[in-house]
């Protein structure tokens, strides 16, 4: 009896085990419009969609590789990544930027999974241009 | 009393980074910060955490020779009328005294000041071109001391020494001032709700 109990324990937890965010909580479905309020808000400060300023242009940030943007120096920690910014990656990022890559320069954390989440979606629409 | 304080808060980011280390050997990964304290090189880890927060506190001199160029372009490009221009002046004569402490503090850690742009570059980026009157100068500096405190207040839990997360956070403080003197001067409304910075 105890063991049926345990096979079912480990069968109805089976699916979650499979996938790829074992482990983590999922990431929430992000809201593009409420992203761009955040991004306008918290990380124009340093960085804009087309122009390098104290942090790199954005345009085309999704689906990159870290550290190559045009013309903005970065820090050779970043330069030297094999990162490819996706949703994934890009909510590590968010999350801690120098725990995710030592080395880098930004500090900005972005604490709330929704909020990444919603700046990822803004960044997504942001795409290189033609 | 100040000096107690700078140790109870070095011994707790010491326990901090170590649980750190710990973790972080789990998955395989060690910080250059673990790899020192794990072979009892607390030198090496002091280091590092050292050239993190000169790279933070490099971020933040970024944005005050920003907005310093920005304050400059707006007091001499005609726009500004007094008694706006003079607080444009105080609020530029602000950012210069961060930028000077934020110097300061970078060399203390070790780490090398990043320079100005050139004021041309200034005036791409943040384009200047778009400008034209008093009202756009000063929607642009509030928009930029917006963004100036919130990264602030963004980069506050990354930095390993508290001390440095203090200055973060009185930085943040002064850019608040200026956004809302600036709001104030655009006769347009405070924020209705609580926390509305850093969110």
């Amino acid at each position: 009896m105890m063991r049926l109990k345990t096979l079912a324990t480990v069968l109805a937890l089976a699916p979650s085990l499979l996938t790829p965010t074992a482990g983590h909580a999922a990431a929430p479905a992000g809201d593009p419009v409420h992203g761009q309020d955040i991004y306008e808000s918290r990380c124009s400060a340093c960085h804009s969609i087309d122009a390098n300023r104290v942090g790199p242009a954005h345009r085309g940030v999704y689906g990159r590789k870290a550290g190559s943007a045009p013309g903005y120096a970065y820090s050779p920690a970043l330069r030297a990544s094999r990162v490819i910014w996706t949703e994934a990656t890009l909510a590590r990022w968010l999350t801690n930027p120098q725990a995710f890559i030592p080395g880098s320069r930004m500090g900005f954390q972005v604490a709330e999974a929704q909020d990444r989440a919603d700046v990822i979606a803004y960044l997504k629409t942001q795409t290189a241009k033609k | 009393m100040h000096h107690k304080i700078t140790m109870n808060a070095g011994a707790l980011n010491a326990g901090l980074a170590r649980r750190e280390a710990l973790k972080a050997g789990g998955m395989g990964v060690l910080s250059v910060a673990a790899i020192g304290i794990l072979a009892g090189e607390p030198t090496m880890a002091k280091a590092a955490a050292s050239s993190a927060d000169a790279d933070i506190l490099n971020v933040a001199l970024g944005l005050e020779h920003e907005a310093i160029a920005a304050y400059q372009i707006g007091a001499e490009s005609g726009l500004l009328q007094k008694p706006v221009l003079d607080a444009a002046v105080l609020f530029q004569s602000h950012h210069k005294a961060h930028r000077d402490a934020l110097i300061a503090a970078i060399g203390k850690l070790g780490g090398t000041p990043v320079a100005a742009k050139s004021t041309s570059d200034y005036v791409a980026s943040l384009d200047i071109a778009s400008v034209k009157s008093q009202t756009d100068v000063l929607r642009l500096a509030r928009k930029l001391e917006r963004g100036a405190a919130n990264a602030y207040i963004g980069v506050i839990p990354s930095f390993k020494n508290v001390a440095y997360a203090q200055i973060s956070a009185r930085l943040a403080a002064d850019e608040t001032m200026h956004w809302t003197v600036l709001t104030q001067v655009l006769g347009d409304a405070l924020p209705t709700q609580a926390l509305s910075f850093g969110a």
